[in-house]
């Protein structure tokens, strides 16, 4: 049974042009009105990923998906430019959209990937705005599929995909079976430019639109932010003119 | 994870809540203020805008990926050289589809209105100085519209097909050393001999003149009421007597190559005739609307840029123990430019949706590129100002605009030119 339809799930992320993101006065969380918001640059290397697969012929649909308010068809969209076949857009706004998480937006997938029976599911490895690095995680557990995850290389083998892993100590090859869900690491290629033609012809592909509900996926958060803070402002070194002077110095804050 | 991000995209930047000063790993004269290019197109309101689409939007998100991967880290070496590579940057383009923006499909193009091509010149501004932008806007929008509207096939396949693509580099060549903003009076002449046109004259400000493949030029091709006796012809520039007399150094656009060419009885085919004979000096003023327009929509961003740049600057440089940015003259004058910025972006959208209808709309296309060439120079002047010392080195942006800025008055449509236009339409023109 060759692979039919291959997921990725693309997740919308704070990408600020500006050097600060600022915490919210109640610090509730952060401020995310009039910051740019783009596709996380692990999931378009999750997309390119899954374009090249089609285009080496070993899926034959490549699916674009997103959790989201309406601003994420504009991932799908990008994403479809890039060769992604169709895109689904599940849709999550306001309350449920500030409170979810990646274990809400992992049932999503998950149910999704049964539903449409996919063969695969690659997910960038974590998004860059909360660096959570478990959607993908929770996604293989929740559908008990096997997972392979900071992938720097992927090959299909038959029934088996070879992933090669960015692990501390270095590689880390594994073979494993499909259906199967993968994450995409930095490595693992360098993401096409959506070209012009290929923006244009994108209009024309198929976002289907549906509800958390409509999977029957729950989406209360199990976890409550209480507080969020911005590190420490980084205070002025002291000079000190000898070794003696920076020891007693040392001793006198209590640091030895 | 001990491993090194790339710097695509300011990945590092939105992960941290401390300053930049700590991830810039060159710190040059410019203290704080981080090398990386801050574009502006985060601030546009994407949703209910006036002209653009979604498809707009996506365009210049590519075209950005472009600028910021494969032009961008290299605009100082290139300014440093006196020149940039055309034909690679163009190629580059060409794939993406971003040279035929409004042109035929026939010949590669995408045949989309004008408004994309304002959005393609909106987002060149994000490159990180005049030169190259430039360029690409003569390929795009001066060399080859008369070709694309009035050409033969056979001319189209040969000179069009291969610009949109990117393998050919055009220029175009209209103004000589003793004819500029008065092109009626140009001296290059195209005599028929048989079947092939004799040239001989020469050519100035010729922007890719040292690196084009063909110019599309404007010569005398007959007597007559100069308005009705010239043709453009498409002259392949690897023909017998074409010669680059010398690269012009300039105060700014320094990675444009801008040539003057001297033309020794060159010959030419007869069939690379744009349209038809004496029609030459009409066809090129059909596009003086687009070629304004774009101009207009390049410097908006790159002035947009240069103020958020400077807002930085001045945010982290310290003048009598406060912010440069928190002396009220400052963060006032700063206001008042952005204001006008935002007014002559809505000249420009106004226009481009007029023009796409259909209309004429010449009088406020000259309107635009008379307020972006001025506009340029108070926003180049102010900045610069506020930078003080560090803006009259040349390690940051704001003199290179200053210096680049400084053409857009002069070159693609004088002042001077576009004041009488619109005195034309006011009709207080002295009479004969």
């Amino acid at each position: 049974m060759s692979p039919a339809s291959v997921f990725v799930c693309l997740s919308l992320t704070l990408l600020s042009d500006y050097p600060v993101i600022r915490v919210k006065p109640d610090n509730s969380g952060v401020v995310t009105d009039g910051v740019k918001h783009s596709m996380n640059p692990f999931c378009e290397i999750a997309v390119e990923e899954a374009v090249k697969l089609k285009e080496k012929k070993f899926i034959k649909e490549v699916v674009a998906v997103s959790c989201g308010p309406t601003q994420v068809t504009e991932t799908i969209r990008t994403a479809l430019a890039m060769g992604c076949d169709r895109g689904i857009h599940v849709e999550v706004s306001g309350k449920d959209y500030e409170a979810m998480g990646p274990l809400q937006i992992a049932k999503i997938f998950a149910a999704l990937a049964k539903k449409e029976e996919a063969s695969l599911v690659i997910l960038g490895k974590q998004a860059i705005d909360d660096d959570c690095n478990q959607t993908g995680q929770m996604t293989a557990a929740l559908l008990d599929w096997p997972q392979g995850t900071f992938a720097s290389e992927v090959t299909i083998d038959g029934e088996k995909v070879k992933v090669v892993r960015e692990i501390d100590g270095g590689l880390e090859t594994i073979k494993i079976s499909m259906p199967a869900v993968l994450t995409a690491d930095l490595r693992l290629n360098t993401p096409r430019y959506a070209t012009l033609p290929n923006i244009m012809k994108a209009k024309k592909k198929k976002i289907a639109n549906m509800k958390p509900a409509d999977l029957g996926v729950d989406m209360v958060s199990r976890v409550e932010v209480l507080r969020v803070d911005e590190p420490p402002t980084r205070l002025a070194g002291v000079k000190v003119e000898t070794v003696d002077d920076l020891v007693a110095k040392l001793k006198a804050n209590g640091t030895i | 994870h001990a491993y090194r991000h790339k710097m695509r995209l300011n990945l590092v930047v939105s992960r941290n809540f401390s300053t930049l000063t700590s991830l810039s790993s060159t710190r040059k004269l410019a203290e704080n203020v981080s090398s990386k290019p801050k574009t502006a197109s985060g601030s546009e309101i994407t949703a209910d805008h006036l002209l653009y689409t979604p498809e707009h939007f996506a365009l210049k998100e590519s075209l950005k990926k472009i600028i910021d991967q494969d032009i961008n880290p290299y605009v100082d070496q290139w300014e440093a050289e006196g020149i940039f590579p055309a034909h690679k940057v163009f190629k580059l383009l060409g794939n993406a589809g971003f040279l035929g923006v409004n042109k035929p499909v026939e010949y590669g193009g995408l045949g989309l209105d004008f408004s994309y091509s304002i959005a393609v010149s909106e987002e060149l501004g994000n490159i990180r100085c005049g030169g190259i932008p430039m360029a690409i806007g003569v390929q795009t929008d001066m060399a080859t519209p008369a070709l694309a509207r009035f050409g033969s096939t056979e001319l189209k396949k040969e000179f069009l097909l291969p610009s949109i693509m990117g393998d050919k580099v055009a220029c175009l060549g209209v103004s000589e050393v003793g004819a500029g903003s008065d092109v009626a009076t140009i001296k290059t002449n195209a005599v028929r001999e048989g079947d092939e046109y004799v040239v001989n004259g020469g050519k100035m400000w010729t922007t890719n003149g040292t690196q084009a493949d063909w110019m599309c030029l404007l010569a005398n091709t007959s007597d007559g009421p100069s308005h009705k006796n010239k043709s453009l012809i498409c002259l392949p520039m690897n023909s017998p007597g074409v010669h680059i007399a010398r690269k012009i150094d300039k105060m700014g656009m320094r990675s444009s190559d801008t040539a003057e060419v001297f033309f020794d009885d060159v010959r030419v085919p007869c069939k690379n005739l744009i349209g038809q004979e004496g029609m030459g000096f009409t066809y090129q003023m059909l596009q003086f609307q687009e070629e304004r327009l774009w101009a207009c929509g390049n410097i908006l961003t790159m002035m947009d840029n240069i103020i958020q740049e400077t807002i930085q600057y001045t945010r982290q440089r310290k003048i009598f123990k406060m912010p440069v940015l928190y002396h009220q003259s400052v963060h006032f004058r700063l206001a008042e430019l952005e204001t006008e910025i935002e007014l002559l972006r809505s000249l420009l959208h106004r226009s481009t949706a007029l023009y796409i209808k259909g209309n004429d709309v010449t009088k406020l296309a000259s309107m635009a590129k008379l307020k972006a060439g001025r506009l340029s120079r108070e926003v180049g002047d102010s900045c610069l100002q506020y930078w003080g010392g560090m803006g009259f080195t040349s390690d940051v942006l704001v003199s290179r605009f200053y210096r680049d800025a400084r053409l857009l008055s002069i070159g693609g449509g004088a002042d001077e030119v576009m004041l009488s236009i619109i005195c034309k339409y006011m009709d207080t023109l002295p009479k004969k």
